[in-house]
């Protein structure tokens, strides 16, 4: 299966990184990671980008890693678009204080918008 | 630090529990208040949400299974504000706040922190207007604490659980993804 990876800088996203190397080592995927710009994130488009980088060559990797510019939904899907992808892989759900799921607003432009079926990690 | 978008005016005063009421079917229902919760009140709580039908369930809560609800309940106890409503013995609808905060334990002032808001009422009680006493009571104890911001999410297509809420003064935060945020600010 040909699988794009959608990372932006939050735990949640190094949580899909993970989760990804492992499925792709099981499955024996092809992996592609796109790494989107947004801001307020725990960590930079360039932290982000190194940390893909550095855990898919420890696990032995040979994947491909993308910046993408710009709102990062959208350049997500549009990247999705133009390649030939059978799954977009993206991480997210928060938890409330209370307890309660929340999804923000890429998840749910990248859910709405993506061609292909989409996987959230969580 | 307050961080969302509360209105600038302030609602209330909103009553405060214990007190007595008739639900629109004729119960009489008991509203207790009930500071983190514990003991019996805990229990009766644990036992009103096993009865609970997971198909009324919003954003992951309340979990299924007598365990992960009392996990669940025991997590959020710790500072939560807390009014339940009895129908006799049984529990029949729990509304909370639970402070949003890392370290539930150093808040100075309930009102330097935002408070998350939760209602749950028994099926077979619910649209008999208990869902509107927990709401009022709860913030007419929560205000009667010195909390000032209480915030909450809802299914955007829950409009009548929208309704409620606008009614009592909650507006949207402006976050709105599958959830809308709303925001009240307290007397």
């Amino acid at each position: 299966m040909n699988v794009l990876l959608g990372l932006a800088g939050s735990d949640e996203s190094v949580t899909a990184l993970r989760h990804t190397i492992e499925r792709t080592e099981q499955a024996d995927d092809d992996l592609t990671v796109a790494v989107v710009e947004k801001s307020e994130t725990d960590r930079t488009q360039e932290e982000m980008y190194r940390q893909a980088e550095k855990l898919l060559a420890e696990a032995g990797l040979d994947a491909r890693i993308e910046r993408l510019e710009g709102d990062p939904g959208s350049s997500l899907v549009d990247y999705a678009e133009q390649g030939e992808f059978d799954q977009l892989v993206i991480g997210g759900g928060t938890q409330s204080p209370m307890g309660k799921i929340q999804l923000g607003s890429v998840t749910e432009f990248v859910l709405l918008n993506a061609p292909t079926t989409v996987k959230l990690v969580r | 630090m307050v961080e969302r978008v509360y209105p600038d005016d302030r609602s209330g005063p909103f009553p405060c529990p214990p007190t007595t009421a008739e639900d629109q079917s004729g119960r009489q229902i008991e509203i207790r208040p009930a500071d983190g919760i514990e003991g019996n009140i805990l229990d009766d709580t644990v036992e009103m949400y096993t009865e609970f039908d997971p198909t009324d369930r919003a954003q992951g809560i309340p979990p299924t299974g007598e365990e992960r609800i009392r996990n669940w309940l025991e997590t959020i106890a710790e500072n939560s504000v807390n009014v339940v409503t009895y129908h006799g013995e049984n529990v029949v609808g729990h509304a909370v706040l639970v402070p949003d905060t890392d370290d539930p334990s150093a808040i100075d002032e309930p009102g330097d922190v935002e408070w998350e808001l939760a209602i749950f009422v028994l099926q077979d009680y619910q649209r008999a207007g208990i869902g509107t006493m927990l709401l009022n009571h709860l913030l007419g104890y929560a205000s009667d604490r010195g909390i000032e911001h209480v915030w909450l999410t809802v299914e955007r297509w829950n409009t009548p659980a929208i309704a409620l809420y606008e009614r009592v003064g909650f507006e949207p935060t402006g976050t709105e993804n599958f959830e809308q945020e709303m925001g009240i600010r307290l007397e």
